[in-house]
Formats: C-alpha cells, structure tokens, sequence
C-alpha cells in the first residue's frame, strides 16, 4: 500500500464503486410514487407554431398532465440565464430569451414543445409522439456562412444580420504597425469543427415536492448543483435556496455539458408540485445528441508577420463562432475572454489584435466543452505558425523555439490581458521530442514510404488558461458570478475526517485526490476520510467544476481549511500539553512541544475537541470543524508540447495515429496516475476532434450526425499507447502549486494532429487539411492534389 | 418498443408452425440486429418466435465432403473460432471475427446475419464469392438468387434458414473497409479461387451484395491484384452517402479487391 502522501499514484477509491455497477446515477435512483416526463422535441429548425392538439394524448392511458410553454408562462417561471454579459464595440451583446418550452416558434431541431407527464415512460412517449403539432416551416440559418449571408433570415428579430456582438481585444495599431514592417504575411482559414459532448451518461432529472414543508428536491446530472440552484433560485423557478436542494449524485462524465442550467431541471421540479408525485426525466440518446449544449464552431482567419528572421511581429486573428440558437450559460465568453487572450500562446509575439464576431443560426446552443474556447485557440495559432514555417523555408522547431517565451521572462505580461506567471516552455519541447525519438523520423518515414505508407509528424507547443477565475477580473469582463470554490473539513470525534466541497467529481478522481491532500496535511490514512460533494443539503457551496478548476482553486480551499484545522488543534494541544502553542509543532499527524517528546495525535486532539473535559473552553469553542473560501489570484497556466506520429494509407486515405509524445506542465502534481488518466483522456477527446468527430449540419438544420452510427466516438483502439511525460513548474501563487490538468489533452493535441498530416501528405502537394480528417477526405485531398499536380517537387 | 408475444419452440418444425400462426410474427435467433430495431420502434412484430431452443438441433460446423457446413445458430465467434473453418476455408474464420464487436459476436448468428441482409453485412459478400448454398426448413436456395434487395432475400414469409453451406475454395481472402463510426463495412470485399473460376463478392459499397464479373473474369486469367488496376468500378448503382460518396466507394473496391487477393491463402 502506497503512502497517503501527495505525489503517490494512489488507485482511484471511487473506482471499487464505479467498477462493480455500484454507482449511483440520477436514472439509478426511484422516488416512490415518482411519474416519468417524456419531452417533445421538434424535428424541423425554424417553424412558427400554429396549433397545439393534445386532446387524444390527454385521453390515453397513464397520462398525468401536458405542459405546454403557454402553461410555463403561465406561472411565471424565467427564461434560462446567460451568465456572462460580452460587451462588444457596438454595445452590449443581444440577448434573447430563451424559454422552457416554445410557445410560438422553434428556432432549432431538438427544441422543446411539450412535457408530457405519465405513470411510466412509455406511457409519456406515447403520449408525445400522439400529440399534434401544426406549424409552418420558416426559412432556416444553420451555418455562419448562411448566417452571414445577405439578406439572411434572421434567427431572431433583436439581432439583424444575425449577430450576437462583434468584439474585439488587443492594440489595433501596434499590430498595424507589426505587419507594416512585415517582411512576410502568412495567413490561414481555419475551420473549428463543432463537436457533440456525449457523456456516457445522458443528462436526467428528477424533481420532487414535499407539500408538507413545501421543500423541493432536484437529482440532477450536474457539474455544478450549487449554481444550479442559485439560478433556479434567482432567475428560473424562483423558489429561494432555503427551500431547494439539488443534488448532482454520481454523475457519468460532463466535459462541461453538464454545467449548464437546462430547461428540464425546471421542469420536473415544477411539475412535481403540480401534479403532486416525484417527475422523472432521463435523456434518450439522440435527444441528447441535439439538446446537450455542443462544442467549438469557429470559423477564422489569422494572420502572422515575419521578420527576415522568422521573428513573430504581430499577428492578426479574425473569428466568426456560432452561438446556435439561444446564448446558453457561458457561451459568450467562451468565444472571447476564454479563447482570444489565449492567441499569444507561449510566444512573445508584442502585438496581436483579435476581432470575434458572435452569430445566431437554427441549430443546437454551443457553450463550453473539454477546453472551452483554447482548443480552438491553439488549433488557429498552431496551424498558423506552422504554415509561417513551411512559407518562410524554416525548421518547425526553429520557428517555435526562436519565438518562445523564456524562463527568464517570467512573470510575462502578454499582449492580450494574460500574466502568465510561471512555465518552461522549452523544457517541454525537448522532453516530448526526446521522447517521440525526432532524431529517428526520417528513418521511420523513409521505412513507411517502403511500404508505399506517408509518414507525417506534427507539433503543437501550447499554453492554455484555466484555474478560472480572479472573481474581481471576471466581474469586470462580465461575468455574472463569482468563481472561488469552498471547501469544509469536518474532523469527527475519533480523529476521521469528512470533506465536503462545493467542486464536484464527475470522473475526474477527487474522492482520491482531495482524500490524498487531506491525508498529507494531517498524516492521517486515507481510509479515515470521506469526501462529500454534489448536495447542496451537505455542502454549503461552491461553483462546481469546470475551466480544470478543481484543484486550483477548490484544492486552495481544502488547503486553507486543513490549515485552520491544524492552527486550532495546536491551540488544543497546548493546552493539553501545558505549552506554549507558539512551541508546538504540527507533523506526520502529531502534535509536538518543540524540542521535547511531549506529543498528542491527530485522534488525540479530535477527541478532546468533542468531549472537553481538559480544553481552554474559555478561549476556545469546542468542535474541529474548519471551512474556508478561495477566490485565486490569477488564472493558472498549464503548458507544454505536443508531439504527433502518423502514417497514411494513400489507397484509403486512413490516418492512423502510430505514436503522440507529450509533455506538459500541469504544475504540482498530486497523483500521477489521475494526471495521466487526465491527459490521455483529454489527447483521445483531442485526436477525437482532429481525425473523427464532427457535428455537421445540413443547410435545412437537421443534424447529420446524430447517432452513434455516423458519429465517431474516438475507441481505445483508434490509438496507440500514450507516452505522457511532465515538466512541472509550480504556479507561484497558489498554496498546492497546482494548474489544472482536466483540460490540456484537447486543448493541446488537435493542431499536432493535422500537422502531422500535412506533413505526411506535403511530399504529394496536399497544402490544406480540416478537422476531422476523415479517410474520404484525405483522399479526395490526395486525388485533388493529383489532378492539379502540385507535388513539392514541381513548386 | 411495442408489446409482443413471445414464442419457445423446441424444434424447427415447431418454430415454422409457431411462426406460421402469427400475422406478423419475427424469428429471434440472436436478436442482434432485431432488437436494436425493436428499441428504437422501426418494427413492431405482434409475435416474437425465439430461436433459442433449437440451438442444439441448428448449431454445428461440420464438413461434408468439399463443402463447409455450418448450422445457421452458430454464432459469429464460433465460426470465428472453429479449428475446422481456419482450416478448411480460413478467410470465413477471418470474416467472422470481425463482425461487430466481441458481445456481437458472442450472441449473432449466421443464419440471422443470412436473413436480415443488411447492406453493409460481412456474411453476404462470403455467401456470394464461396458459392454457398442456404438451406431452409423447405428448400435450398442458390447463393446468387438469394440476395435481393435492401433487407430483402428469397425467404419466403416464415421461411426459417438452418443451415449454410460454403464451396471450399482453392485459396480466398475478405477484406473489409469500416465505416469508422458504426464499423460497417463501407466496402467489403471477399475473393475466392476455384480452378480456373474466380468468385468476388461485394458487401457494404451497394444496397445489397454483388459479384463483380470484371474482376472475376480478370482474375480467372491472372490471380494477380495488379490485373484489377485498369478496370473500373461503376459507381452507378453503389450509396452515395456523406459517409463515403460513390466515387469513394468505386475506387475502395477496387483497393480492397487487389488487398483480398494479396491475403488469398
């Protein structure tokens, strides 16, 4: 057995629970006498309703009730909040409503008309799909392009063109200036693919009413249940905390699409209290396909000017992102404060401006997913400065390396709002080529080739923000919440020790982690703790997980609240001990009067905290229970490179991915295992987006892709073994050292990949590849290239 | 899903009877395709006629002199697995093993695989190149007129498949192109040598599986993947999907006919 100690890759304790069908998700759990809600969703994008019949669903068996929005409206139930307010150049950003339930027009498919409520499942399916919907059909907006179009229709009314806001950051005439002395511009269209989250788990809830109390009580499949009820509270149900508990209970994956606040949360636990049983909604699978929030969607153009030398002078980056149909929870900030300050990347670039220009179109919300924002950040950056190698005849290397930010550099104010406090970007770079045995590639390429394989290899180096947020900065760049995290050390009379956070571990390992920190801090085993989180009855509060937020800032609290723990149980000894507490030293979970062997143990002191028979009861309040907030002081900054192998099949155009080295700086590192677990999820979400996952629309909305069967979900065996190294540079301004390592997987890999199959393809006169790099179009990219016989050779 | 009748006939007579009395009845033999639809309320049969209890009478690999013979409930990993079918015709072995994934294998058989005739099944294109012969509660059937359409074969209402039976080849080889999400074959093509005849069958790039007379006759001159290199595959009658367009699927045919020739053994 492993040593309770931080830095020890101890084995997930969740794991025993999670692995023999222990685990209790919200569909896991039956209140008595509970009725089952089935939602029903539009199939078309853009309609004007014109009538609603439920006379015969009403009539068939097990019917309970039908809601209409009409009926939502009725009681005065909110519209879902937007949490981040982006001012853009023009003005405030337009914000529509965006209702529970339709009442006159669908604006996308998947958007809710009706809730019906039933003795079973089936029953309220039925009833659904009986109900009869008229509408007529109005012209659809399902890209930025046809959004941008002229003459568009518009998604809504508020919005002419189309646009959300049009934004823009970083000094317009410093980077003027930068290309005016240009001695080349290199510019590249880039395209972020949007993605669909796909927990395992599919969103439910479960709503339930106690008329006695007038208590409701929401199960929810949530990242965040203590947001969720404050906007419950504040802006959607309208009943006040005090008389709402949501609970967010095992929860099977998020990737942020469960931090959302979505119209079925206020659904059930409305209509619990209506109809007067428990209501139960679980999520279908292609439900979930067009009603979880998606990912990404950019369209940009970026620009980089060069010195003779290769010298970044100033860059330019214009993007267009797709906010869907409504503004869901942080999707405006997503594609600005979250995704243009990170355009710096870990270059001293000294002038950079980004313009973001927000669109409505008839499809699915987008909002934050695994990265949020610097995913497709690191995608343009990375694919523009390799693209400025290949123009200016320079090594990939070279080029990265002569324009890298230096350790000695550190704290280095960038050009877009970022302080990045600490990082050694080159020592990343060298461990992940190392390792991906660079020097060897020629040979290996030259091997493949034999076998009529192209062998490619491609390079991300990257620096992303998470640990969010600075409260303070937040506000003033328009969120509309605060962002500390709160943690609660509750030591029991016999010396164990419950943890209650307001962060909450869908798969990220917490139970572990948090158990390892406390267990550190108090030289206690980990089996004497117990972390409790996801119940706003037990956890005073929190703003949930997310941004890689956990440890930076929820493990800052759990620190703060071990340490006032520790000064108080100095206090306790003391007095037991009849010492100074100013002599009394706190180690391997004894306390000691300095230089002598006078001790007490951790239980010692727990004990005498609950049963004060000999205690300082005149200065000091019996119990062991600490609590502490965390607001950070800045962003964290994990960073490193990623390094990509493929080779081709030229007949088929299959990528396959043969080897990925990388090395990040995830700062101090807690458990190595869980970090690693962590990023080589986040590279198969990462490799997932660049080779097979795409949301793709037709122009009429309808989703393509809306199943397993023609969405590809990355596989364990689409990738080779990992090689996951670290380089850790501890972030200087919080107490663990840590940066958040949830994230960097897909932030860091997509660029690699297709630069890697550029590289593979650059030899047959492929110049351009778009995320997902399918085998048909890498093909039809191979026979383009034929046919207009630009091979390398005749440039 | 709709409620249904569930049947446990104990023998194939039974089960043809049980099914026979039903208005819209469906056999269940491992239900790996059935149920799925089912789920999703594509089909709502008002009886269900399990299979299960012939899995004695209808599950074996045998051969009979130059043919391999296997009952329609054997499973997918059984055939996989069998020392007989890796030694008398193992490209079957190799296409059956790649079927779907390991619970998929566990639980389909051929004789449901047979009878469902999915486009983008493996078995289809194996039926068409080794000859086979399937044989049903009534009659044999012909591998090139079984195969009719989309979901559609010669089956007549109730007809009840029990067994299949493979010509053994000189030398063959399937190969199979997945669609990478559902792993379907986009293409799959199976080749097999048989004195001086070729067979090449087709699954996944049409509605339904075909031979490829072309290459058959080519390859009956020369067992050569390059003699394929200059014929064309028409894209006329192939799916063009955003998947894999016509085009895609023409010339992956064509790749993948010259691999399964290459892996002939």
């Amino acid at each position: 057995m492993l040593e309770a100690k931080m830095g020890q890759p101890i084995r997930r304790k969740e794991d025993q629970r999670f692995l023999t069908g222990k685990g209790q998700y919200v569909d896991d759990l039956k209140r008595p006498n509970q009725t089952y809600a089935y939602i029903l969703r539009s199939q078309v994008a853009h309609a004007r309703i014109t009538g609603i019949d439920i006379s015969a669903a009403e009539q068939m068996p097990g019917v309970v009730a039908i809601f209409l929005g009409k009926d939502v409206e009725a009681d005065k139930i909110g519209t879902l909040p937007c949490g981040w307010l982006v001012t853009g150049k023009t003005g405030p950003m337009v914000e529509p409503p965006h209702p529970m339930l339709v009442t006159d027009t669908i604006r996308h498919v998947g958007d809710s008309i009706l809730m019906v409520v039933a003795d079973t499942k089936d029953q309220a399916k039925a009833a659904a799909q009986a109900c009869v919907v008229d509408y007529d059909m109005l012209p659809v907006v399902a890209s930025i392009a046809a959004a941008r179009a002229e003459g568009a229709p518009n998604v809504w009314e508020q919005a002419p063109g189309n646009l959300c806001y049009d934004w823009e950051i970083g000094d317009r005439a410093a980077t003027d200036a930068g290309f005016a002395k240009a001695h080349k511009i290199v510019t590249i269209e880039i395209t972020n693919n949007r993605l669909v989250p796909n927990a395992m788990e599919p969103r439910a809830a479960i709503g339930e009413y106690d008329s006695g109390t007038g208590d409701y009580t929401l199960w929810t499949t949530s990242q965040n249940p203590h947001l969720i009820r404050l906007l419950m509270a504040a802006f959607t149900l309208h009943v006040p905390e005090h008389k709402l508990r949501v609970v967010a209970p095992d929860v099977g994956g998020g990737f942020g699409s469960k931090i959302f606040h979505y119209a079925e949360e206020v659904l059930v636990t409305w209509a619990a209290q209506k109809v007067g049983r428990p209501v139960k909604w679980t999520c279908e699978r292609f439900e979930s396909f067009v009603t979880d929030a998606h990912g990404r969607d950019h369209v940009s153009t970026g620009r980089v000017a060069l010195s003779k030398e290769g010298d970044f002078l100033a860059m330019d980056f214009d993007t267009h992102a797709n906010m869907g149909a409504y503004l869901q929870l942080f999707a405006p900030s997503v594609a600005t404060y979250l995704y243009a300050p990170l355009l710096g990347g870990v270059y001293k670039t000294p002038a950079i401006h980004v313009n973001v220009k927000a669109y409505f179109t008839h499809t699915t919300p987008v909002d934050a997913y695994r990265g949020a924002g610097r995913p497709e950040a690191t995608y343009l950056l990375e694919r523009l400065v390799e693209k400025a190698a290949r123009e200016m005849n320079m090594d990939s290397i070279e080029i990265r390396r002569r324009n890298m930010i230096t350790t000695d550099m550190f704290p280095y104010q960038t050009p877009l709002a970022f302080q990045y406090d600490t990082g050694n970007f080159q020592a990343t770079l060298d461990m992940a080529l190392e390792a991906i045995d660079y020097k060897g590639f020629e040979a290996r390429r030259k091997e493949a080739l034999g076998r009529g394989k192209l062998r490619g290899l491609g390079f991300s180096t990257y620096v992303e923000a998470c640990g969010i947020a600075p409260s303070a900065v937040a506000g003033s760049l328009g969120a509309r919440a605060g962002l500390f995290e709160q943690a609660t050390v509750r030591v029991n009379p016999t010396g164990s020790v419950t943890l209650f956070t307001g962060t909450h571990s869908h798969g990220q390992g917490h139970e572990t982690t948090f158990a390892q920190i406390v267990a550190d801090q108090f030289g206690i085993p980990m089996e004497n703790i117990e972390h409790s989180h996801g119940d706003t009855a037990k956890t005073a509060f929190g703003m949930g997980s997310y941004g890689s937020r956990s440890l930076p800032v929820g493990g800052s609290a759990i620190i703060k609240a071990t340490a006032k723990v520790i000064e108080k149980g100095k206090k306790i000894a003391a007095h037991m001990l009849e010492a100074d507490v100013a002599d009394i030293e706190f180690k391997d979970g004894n306390f000691t009067v300095k230089g002598t062997d006078k001790a007490k143990a951790f239980g010692e002191i727990a004990f005498a905290a609950y049963v004060p028979h000999n205690y300082p009861l005149l200065t000091l309040e019996p119990g062991l229970e600490e609590q502490a907030y965390y607001d950070p002081l800045n962003f964290t900054f994990p960073g490193g490179t990623h390094i990509v192998e493929v080779e081709i099949d030229p007949e088929t155009g299959v990528v396959k991915v043969v080897d990925v080295a990388v090395a990040d700086d995830v700062g101090t590192i807690v458990n190595p295992m869980i970090v690693d677990g962590q990023i080589q999820g986040g590279l198969a979400q990462g490799i997932g987006q660049a080779l097979l996952e795409e949301a793709a629309y037709d122009e009429d909305g309808q989703l393509l892709t809306a199943s397993f069967m023609n969405y590809t979900m990355p596989r364990a065996g689409d990738f080779p073994f990992f090689k996951v190294g670290n380089h850790a540079t501890p972030c200087t301004h919080n107490p663990l050292g840590v940066k958040g390592v949830g994230e960097c997987g897909a932030i860091g890999v997509p660029p690699a990949v297709i630069n890697s199959v550029l590289d593979a393809l650059w030899s047959l006169g492929v110049r351009d590849m778009s995320m997902p790099a399918s085998p048909q179009k890498v093909w039809r990219a191979i026979q383009e290239a034929k046919a207009k016989g630009t091979s390398a050779d005749a440039e | 899903m709709e409620n249904f009748v569930f049947h446990t006939p104990k023998t194939v007579a039974d089960a043809v009877s049980t099914r026979k009395g039903t208005s819209g009845g469906k056999f269940l033999a491992g239900g790996q395709s059935l149920i799925p639809v089912l789920k999703l309320d594509l089909a709502q049969p008002t009886d269900l006629v399990s299979l299960a209890g012939l899995k004695k009478e209808l599950s074996y690999i045998k051969v009979e002199g130059d043919e391999l013979v296997i009952g329609a409930l054997t499973t997918h990993a059984d055939v996989a697995g069998s020392d007989v079918v890796k030694k008398i015709i193992p490209s079957l072995a190799v296409l059956a093993s790649g079927i779907g994934d390991a619970q998929v294998r566990n639980r389909g058989t051929i004789g449901g695989s047979v009878a469902h005739a999915d486009p983008a099944a493996d078995y289809p294109a194996a039926i068409l190149a080794l000859d086979a012969t399937i044989k049903t509660d009534r009659r044999t059937i012909k591998a090139d007129d079984f195969f009719k359409a989309m979901f559609e074969t010669a089956l007549e209402d109730g007809e009840l498949i029990t067994e299949v039976r493979f010509k053994k080849p000189e030398k063959a080889g399937y190969l199979k192109f997945n669609n990478p999400a559902s792993k379907y074959a986009i293409v799959g093509v199976y080749v097999a040598k048989y004195g001086p005849n070729v067979r090449v069958g087709v699954t996944g790039a049409a509605t339904v599986a075909f031979r490829l007379p072309d290459f058959e006759a080519a390859l009956a001159k020369s067992f050569d993947p390059k003699v394929l290199d200059g014929i064309k595959v028409s894209e006329e009658d192939l799916v063009n999907e955003r998947d894999a367009k016509a085009d895609y699927r023409a010339q992956m045919v064509t790749v993948f006919a010259k691999r399964a020739v290459e892996a002939a053994h």
